[in-house]
């Protein structure tokens, strides 16, 4: 069993027949009921559901409230390298880019981390493009143990691992594994990753239940928003969130939404989703989940991030640069995996957190040797 | 009057609301909080607490007269939560340590049975030990016996506000067990900790309902009253709530003349 024979039972599932059917009365009872189930998820998902957007918002601020309290967890990515050997057509590290490839040696990662460290940052996520013969485990496990030293917290943001090298991460110090599936559209996966080792759908799509297995206390997935009709991704993004509740009871499980951004190359997504339907589909996975973690980046803006703030978020990263050696100075050419919007510091946006009677929490976790 | 205060650990406590420093909006709170409520035990995350400079530490925010209540909220294996008691120990917050071993992360129900290990080990090290269970009488005799200093069942599934769902087996802690009974998650109104109180719990723990209020301060104040009010109630030995009714004149008294 696994999050793949669920998506399977929606294969030739009618998503416009069951938005054309939405009325008000259910999406009400969607939004009283103690615990929605997935057919009430997708009905706030539904375009009809925008008008009772106001009403989501009131209920996804008051779940995030009693679960979380009013307060932001706070993170920053680190990147390590960009050599990759994927042709993702949207990605700024795309294989065929003509950017000036980089790996970190360790001196360089310590200087990184030092930088951060400065910044009070205390939840580090360090990430790497697919590249196994470059950027093998054994490099990954030194990154990591040398990280540990620096912060509280380390998560990984790399190609997907099995199990057992999940587990030998943790057992080094990594807590927390991000991995976006891009996109749950079988069709669409394949046609923007032509080449590389990610064209493999079902070895990408296991990958955060393999890292709940290996003992990652935190899992975040997440689909990238624009690659294939977003309403359903959501809601396939929801379900595999609560396959891995449901069969992982140690986990805490996160979501992210990121949304299209131009980053190097041409990329022109096929899907567009404006502000309004994306509080919508944050409010409605608060409301199916009132528990996981949502993560928003800085692909967002800074007045937009500011907003969005009480309707469900629990996870900001801050002071972010998305090029290989960004933080100390180490001359690197900052080509970028994707375009930041919100270039505020830590400082800033911890300031804006608190502003909006916020508290921003740099260190939430522990390893405990 | 008698004395009615709370002896735990070596500590006499006159009031028997406890708090929390979870969830606030900002950590200034807590003080106010604490000042307007009269709690004397506060809880604490020890993943929480942040002694490096750059960041504010929570600690400076609880008054020294204020009692920590150190917790290892985090830990997923009895093992786990006595390194973090040590730690706690080890770093200034004293010998109490609450309890918490939790491994469902999507009901945040806590583990009995190593939270009996860890206290069965940790009480020997000297450890004023708080465990927080679910309500399991057997398992609260067997804490008790292992040397915990007090016993904290949940009311209901934390942070639900959702009150005593669990009344019925709260009842016989209460009723069978030697060491305090405080209850501990669930609670999100000052009612319910009032009715905590008149069942005979000796404490009421409330994080949630406090920091997530509007006006943490005025909650605080207004659970303090609460709970004093249904202390008094228990100690004023409530008449019992009847099923029948009972005219306040007799019906058969004239056979008794």
């Amino acid at each position: 069993m696994s999050i793949f024979s669920t998506i399977e039972q929606y294969q030739g599932f009618d998503f416009d027949r069951f938005f054309a059917g939405v009325t008000d009365a259910a999406i009400e009872r969607a939004l009283t009921k103690e615990k929605p189930g997935p057919m009430d998820f997708l009905t706030l998902l539904s375009p009809r559901a925008a008008s009772h957007l106001e009403a989501m918002a009131h209920k996804a601020h008051q779940l995030t409230v009693q679960y979380f309290g009013r307060t932001i967890q706070m993170f920053i990515p680190l990147y390590i390298s960009n050599h990759c050997t994927n042709h993702c057509a949207y990605c700024g590290f795309n294989h065929n880019n003509p950017i000036l490839r980089r790996k970190l040696d360790l001196a360089e990662i310590e200087a990184e981390a030092r930088a951060i460290a400065r910044t009070g940052m205390q939840h580090v996520l360090f990430l790497t493009g697919e590249a196994h013969h470059l950027t093998p485990m054994d490099y990954l496990v030194d990154a990591a143990r040398l990280l540990k030293r620096y912060f509280a917290s380390v998560a990984i943001e790399v190609y997907p691992l099995a199990v057992e090298e999940y587990r030998q991460l943790q057992e080094v110090g990594v807590d927390g594994m991000t991995l976006f599936q891009e996109t749950y559209n079988q069709e669409v996966y394949k046609r923007v990753h032509p080449a590389g080792k990610k064209r493999d759908y079902h070895w990408r799509l296991g990958a955060p239940e393999r890292a709940a297995q290996g003992g990652m206390r935190v899992v975040n997935i997440g689909p990238l928003l624009g690659l294939a009709e977003p309403r359903s991704e959501i809601f396939f993004t929801g379900l595999h969130a609560l396959y891995l509740e449901n069969s992982f009871m140690e986990t805490e499980v996160a979501v992210s939404l990121p949304r299209f951004n131009e980053a190097e190359g041409d990329f022109q997504p096929d899907y567009l989703v404006d502000d309004k339907t994306f509080v919508q589909f944050m409010t409605a996975l608060r409301i199916f989940l009132p528990r996981a973690g949502l993560t928003i980046s800085t692909r967002e803006s800074a007045a937009f991030r500011d907003r969005i703030l009480p309707l469900g978020a629990t996870r900001y990263s801050a002071g972010s640069s998305t090029g290989v050696g960004g933080y100390s100075d180490l001359k690197v050419e900052q080509t970028p995996q994707f375009e930041i919007t919100d270039d505020r510091s830590v400082e800033e946006v911890a300031a804006a957190i608190v502003a909006h009677g916020y508290q921003p929490v740099y260190k939430d976790w522990d390893r405990i040797e | 009057m008698m004395d009615d205060a709370l002896h735990l650990g070596n500590v006499r406590f006159t009031n028997r609301l406890f708090t929390g420093t979870g969830k606030f909006a900002a950590n200034a709170q807590i003080p106010k909080m604490l000042a307007a409520s009269g709690s004397q035990m506060i809880t604490v995350a020890l993943r929480r607490i942040d002694t490096s400079a750059r960041q504010e530490n929570i600690l400076a925010f609880i008054p020294k007269e204020v009692t920590l209540l150190p917790n290892t909220s985090g830990a997923r294996t009895a093992e786990q939560a006595v390194r973090i008691a040590r730690i706690a120990r080890e770093a200034g917050c004293g010998d109490f340590i609450k309890i918490e071993v939790i491994t469902d992360m999507k009901y945040l129900m806590p583990d009995n049975w190593e939270t009996l290990k860890a206290t069965e080990i940790l009480a020997k090290e000297g450890f004023f030990v708080l465990p927080y269970v679910l309500p399991d009488l057997p398992l609260a005799k067997r804490l008790e016996n292992a040397g915990a200093a007090a016993v904290m069942p949940l009311g209901a599934p934390i942070g639900t506000n959702r009150g005593l769902e669990t009344k019925p087996l709260l009842e016989l802690l209460i009723e069978n067990c030697t060491v305090p009974i405080v209850v501990d998650a669930g609670i999100g109104r000052p009612s319910q900790a009032a009715a905590a109180m008149e069942m005979g719990a000796d404490a009421v723990l409330v994080n949630t309902a406090i920091a997530t209020a509007a006006d943490p301060e005025a909650m605080g104040r207004a659970f303090d009253l609460a709970v004093k009010a249904g202390r008094a109630a228990y100690l004023a030995e409530m008449a019992e709530e009847s099923a029948l009714a009972r005219a306040s004149s007799p019906l058969t008294g004239f056979l008794d003349a």
